[in-house]
């Protein structure tokens, strides 16, 4: 997950000198069927220009705004999620300017009351944990969007209104951060923290999280604030990390020359690599806020707020604490499943079914992930409420010792490939125990491979994995290799146990581990 | 002026005298059909309309297609029985006006400004989903100060609209088209709103009933907002238990507007007392007469009409105190921060990217918003917007958005003691002053303002107040306006039919608008020819 970032490669002596001080302001689309103030569908993504919209979203004559109580709770949710403070009546403000994609010419906002005040966000960063204040969470209406094109000839804007309405929750913090890699985890913690919530599905590239950066330098040791530089167009977490990067080092190499900065908001250009002006702010804009009459104050029943506070899931930070601290899981396997809701699902789904942590978690970070990640398996079968009741039978056959290792993420691969049950695939590849068959098979391995024998008694202790390579070969991978190994060093004149690097065979005996028993420690012919 | 009672011109133009209970009658027994009632309010609005210009734009086709449909319903009522007749809303088969700010689908609605011109409303506002729920046959909709902002109609963009009881004068506003037309006879009753008094004073002026509700009390939606948090739906009768009707019709809650209250609207409104139970329902309510409500610079002709009223209430066995409103002068300056304010938000969306004209080239979109709304909207209006920016402007908004908010809670604290101590309603004058001549406060708008002196603080705090006709000064109508605690509009009503009952041999209660005969003169100038007149002889005067 770590990205090269322009400070570390450049970790120059005056970059040294300079602290960063970096506030993040997120907009994030709240997981909501309707828009927030009508009844036109929310999901704009990829509709027809101007299909999802009525007289309200529209901003006609005589329209009035009718407030979505679920876009509260998402918001409320989230507060709740950060500890914030939550008033006990809130209320709506007019955002006032003129623009072509703001068709009231207002936006309706929160000024004043936000729903969710004075939270915090505690991230994991190289440099150990973080804690980011979070200043504020409000409920907002999106704007329309304008599509410059050229029509006939002519360079047109056209206005497309889906948008218009939608609901926009806005997220900033405190100047808390002071790193581009903690600007990064602080928003990939909160993209995590939203959607195990269910606030949103807060997907960067449709749109759903957009994350802007307030970034100022100042002398190390000093508490002054620079002059801050407000940072636009970062599309995913690596250009979050990137722009804000290349800006530290932008505004010290400015300030190093001796050139003054300018309050200004600048746009990330991925391709380039580099920030450039967008817009220089003279002045503060004047929005003119003023209460929204049109809607009346929002009383939040603490009944309502403790029914929202009751059904909140586990967070991620608890997650990730009960599965290193109770499970016993590795602190790395913790983050891996926690930072995935599908993961996390499949894996809980495991748990649920009996599997023991340390096996589900390897089965999952290894196996599932790498056949969800390669992409050709239908969604639909890697869904944990399909899959994880067969991978609990899996893993329930190899800790009980009916299946090898092998077989079983061959079995799993063929189960998500063809659909077959488990069950029904594992019944041709039952382990081979049985001492007697394995030194039959063993006997027909070495006769035929005498080169490899040879090897071995030279001491050359790689031929025996080979040889156990074509133990497992001749047996369509079913036998116990721990024990075909013990078998071929007792024959070759090796005392039991005395075998060196863990191979397949050590894997087979401990607790199941097919994310350690990964396809370079498989045994080759 | 004299009352003078022109000759109808037939049987069907004497149907445009009844009022909605006797039409609704006439409808039920079968005597005349919607379609003959709807036709001879239409032919009459159609004939006048050059000499009052009350109408922005009368709808033959619409209006014959819902007189055919109530034809039909009431048919069909009649068949089913008496039960069913019963059933009917009273406003089955009646004509009214709507104020040219109510959405009507596939329809015009100007607001009384160009830059709504060519902009057809593609949905129906609430008000006119219930007007068509229970029968009403919609002829059109009426002239109004631009954005309804205005007390004489004169802000029209479409020129200005006459009072029918003396055509060089103003009938009011911002609902003047709908007041005039109902006191001229095209409709029985109209639509209006209401947001510094432009229900009230225009039915004053016109010397007919008008009723602002309670805030919350009609839905908003799909009126053209001008200032939310004051705008109010509410009707036009010429007489008290009309206007009820119409008020049955259109209250009550609807989940688009969420300032509209959840509160039952009773079904009593359609059943007013007659004139003897009024009068009995009047002996012994405790009334308030507030001393701040006569106002340096109320005409006397005026608190003559208005002491005159009370003494009648007085005598027939109402019990009435003088009060005092004590925040009552800092209405008009509060009321002028908070409703441009408001209204500063509200019209930033004519813009002319969506409907209306757009003016420009469209290479600058800053430009072309500035011609787009520099020569779309009118003087006032662009005043008010600039009042309101100011007044929300980082740096001002403290002392004055704020503290003008605080102000009306105090205006409002005002009237919440008068309720406490018992009072059932206030009394008061609706306006300073009769129908003033056109063009006289165009220059002075703080003269202009000063008209809703009166009926402004009522809006600051909510209520409903009643605008009724009490008399004539030098031969000009005066109205009397009842106050009363939120969701009293029943109260107030049973008071006005109460004051309609004491007087009803009042000589004046014959009288009809003296100018009457004139609209149907070919001779006779238009509105806005009398304004040019008006304002050449002023400057001449200058």
């Amino acid at each position: 997950m770590t990205v090269a970032t322009g400070a570390r490669r450049a970790a120059s002596p005056a970059l040294e000198r300079y602290e960063a001080v970096i506030g993040i302001e997120v907009h994030c689309q709240p997981k909501t069927a309707s828009k927030l103030f009508c009844r036109c569908r929310a999901d704009y993504d990829g509709a027809p220009p101007n299909s999802l919209v009525c007289p309200v979203c529209l901003g006609l004559p005589g329209v009035l705004p009718v407030l979505n109580r679920r876009a509260v709770e998402h918001v409320l949710r989230v507060g709740l999620a950060i500890g914030a403070t939550i008033p006990a009546v809130t209320r709506w403000d007019r955002k006032n300017y003129f623009y072509p994609d703001l068709p009231k010419g207002y936006q309706i906002s929160q000024y004043q009351i936000p729903l969710a005040a004075d939270g915090r966000l505690v991230v994991e960063t190289s440099e150990g944990p973080l804690t980011v204040r979070i200043r504020r969470a409000h409920l907002e209406e999106d704007t329309a969007k304008l599509v410059h094109a050229d029509l006939d000839g002519r360079a047109v804007s056209l206005v497309d209104f889906n948008r218009s309405g939608a609901p926009l929750m806005e997220i900033v913090t405190e100047p808390d951060i002071r790193t581009a890699e903690g600007a990064r985890r602080y928003a990939e913690e909160l993209q995590l923290l939203l959607r195990t919530i269910g606030a949103s599905d807060a997907d960067m590239e449709r749109g759903q999280l957009r994350v802007e950066a307030n970034v100022s330098v100042r002398p190390r040791g000093s508490t002054e604030l620079g002059t801050r530089i407000e940072i636009k167009n970062m599309n995913s977490f690596r250009s979050v990390e990137r722009a804000i990067a290349h800006e530290i080092e932008r505004q010290v190499a400015a300030l190093e020359a001796g050139e003054p900065l300018r309050q200004e908001t600048r746009g990330w250009d991925e391709n380039r690599g580099l920030t450039y002006v967008m817009r220089v702010k003279e002045s503060e804009d004047d929005y003119r806020y003023f209460p929204e009459p049109d809607l009346p104050p929002l009383r939040i029943d603490p009944a309502w707020l403790e029914a929202i506070r009751t059904e909140l899931p586990e967070l991620p930070a608890a997650r990730r604490a009960r599965y290193r601290d109770v499970l016993g899981l590795p602190p790395a396997d913790a983050a891996v499943i926690v930072g995935d809701l599908e993961a996390t699902a499949l894996f809980e789904t495991l748990l649920a079914a009996g599997s023991p942590p340390k096996a589900a978690a390897n089965w999952v970070t290894g196996e599932y992930l790498r056949h969800r990640k390669g992409g050709s398996v239908p969604a639909e079968r890697l869904a944990p409420a399909r899959l994880g009741p067969e991978l609990a039978r899996l893993i329930a056959l190899v800790e009980a010792g009916r299946l090898t290792l092998a077989n079983a993420k061959a079995i799993l691969a063929a189960h998500l490939e063809g659909g077959e049950a488990v069950e029904t695939l594992a019944a041709g590849y039952e382990r081979i125990d049985d001492a007697a068959a394995i030194e039959r098979i063993v006997d027909e391995v070495l006769a035929a491979n005498p080169a490899a024998v040879a090897d071995v008694r030279s001491g050359k202790d790689q031929a025996v994995r080979f040889l156990v390579g074509q133990v497992m070969k001749a047996t369509r991978g079913q036998a116990n290799a721990a024990r075909a190994e013990a078998a071929i060093r007792s024959r070759l004149g090796q005392a039991d146990g005395a075998q060196g690097p863990t191979g397949p065979a050590a894997a087979d005996q401990g607790p199941t581990d097919p994310a350690a028993a990964d396809p370079g420690a498989e045994p080759s012919p | 002026m004299s009352g003078i009672r022109p000759a109808p011109s037939g049987a069907d133009e004497e149907l445009t005298r009844l009022g909605v209970g006797e039409l609704g009658a006439l409808l039920r027994r079968g005597e005349v059909t919607a379609t003959q009632v709807a036709l001879a309010h239409l032919e009459r609005a159609e004939r006048q309309n050059r000499a009052l210009n009350a109408w922005l734009h009368l709808d033959r086709e619409a209006a014959l297609t819902a007189a055919g449909e109530a034809d039909r319903r009431l048919a069909e009522a009649r068949r089913s029985g008496s039960e069913a007749l019963a059933a009917c809303h009273p406003l089955l088969g009646i004509p009214v006006g709507l104020k040219d700010l109510v959405s009507v689908r596939g329809g015009p609605c100007t607001a009384g400004s160009r830059i709504l011109a060519g902009y057809r409303a593609p949905y129906d506002a609430h008000i006119t989903e219930r007007l068509r729920a229970v029968g009403a046959v919609i002829l059109g909709k009426t002239n109004m100060d631009e954005f309804a902002m205005g007390s004489s109609t004169e802000h029209s963009a479409y020129g200005p609209t006459a009072n029918p009881w003396a055509l060089d004068r103003v009938p009011g506003g911002s609902s003047g088209g709908s007041a005039a037309a109902v006191a001229a006879y095209h409709v029985p009753a109209a639509i209006g709103t209401d947001t510094g008094g432009s229900i009230r004073q225009p039915a004053s002026l016109c010397g007919i009933v008008g009723l602002k509700p309670t805030y919350g009390r009609v839905s908003r939606y799909g009126i053209v907002a001008f200032a939310s948090s004051l705008d109010q739906i509410g009707p036009f009768g010429r007489s008290v238990a009309d206007a009820a009707v119409l008020l049955h019709a259109v209250a009550g809650r609807d989940e688009r507007d969420s300032t509209s209250a959840p509160v039952s609207v009773p079904d009593e409104l359609l059943a007013l007392p007659d004139d003897g139970g009024a009068a009995d329902w009047l002996r012994g309510r405790r009334l308030a007469l507030p001393r701040e409500y006569f106002v340096p610079g109320m005409e006397p002709g005026v608190e003559a009409r208005v002491r005159e009223a009370v003494a009648a209430l007085e005598a027939a066995g109402a019990v009435i105190e003088e009060v005092s409103l004590p925040h009552t002068e800092y209405g008009l300056a509060s009321y002028y921060i908070v409703a441009p304010a408001e209204a500063s938000a509200n019209l930033a969306r004519y813009d002319g990217v969506r409907f209306g004209p757009r003016l420009g080239d469209g290479r600058d979109y800053v430009a072309d918003y500035k011609r787009t709304r520099g020569e779309g909207f009118g003087a006032e209006v662009k005043r008010r917007i600039m009042l309101g920016t100011y007044a929300l402007s980082a740096g001002y908004y403290d002392a004055y958005y704020l503290k003008a908010q605080k102000v009306r809670t105090l205006i409002k604290a005002d009237f919440d003691r008068v309720f406490a101590a018992g009072f059932e309603a206030i009394v008061a004058p609706t306006s300073p002053t009769v129908a003033f001549p056109l063009g006289a406060k165009l220059a002075d708008p703080v003269a202009m303002y000063l008209s809703d002196a009166c009926t402004l603080p009522v809006n600051m705090a909510g209520l409903p107040g009643l605008s009724v006709p009490c008399g004539l000064s030098e031969g000009l109508p005066v109205g009397l306006q009842l106050i009363g605690p939120p969701w009293s509009e029943l109260t107030l009503l049973r008071l006005g039919r109460a004051y309609e009952a004491i007087t009803a041999d009042a000589p004046w209660r014959r009288l009809e608008p003296s100018d009457l005969a004139a609209l149907d003169d070919p001779a006779t100038p238009t509105p806005a020819e009398r304004l040019a007149l008006a304002r050449a002889a002023a400057a001449a005067t200058a």
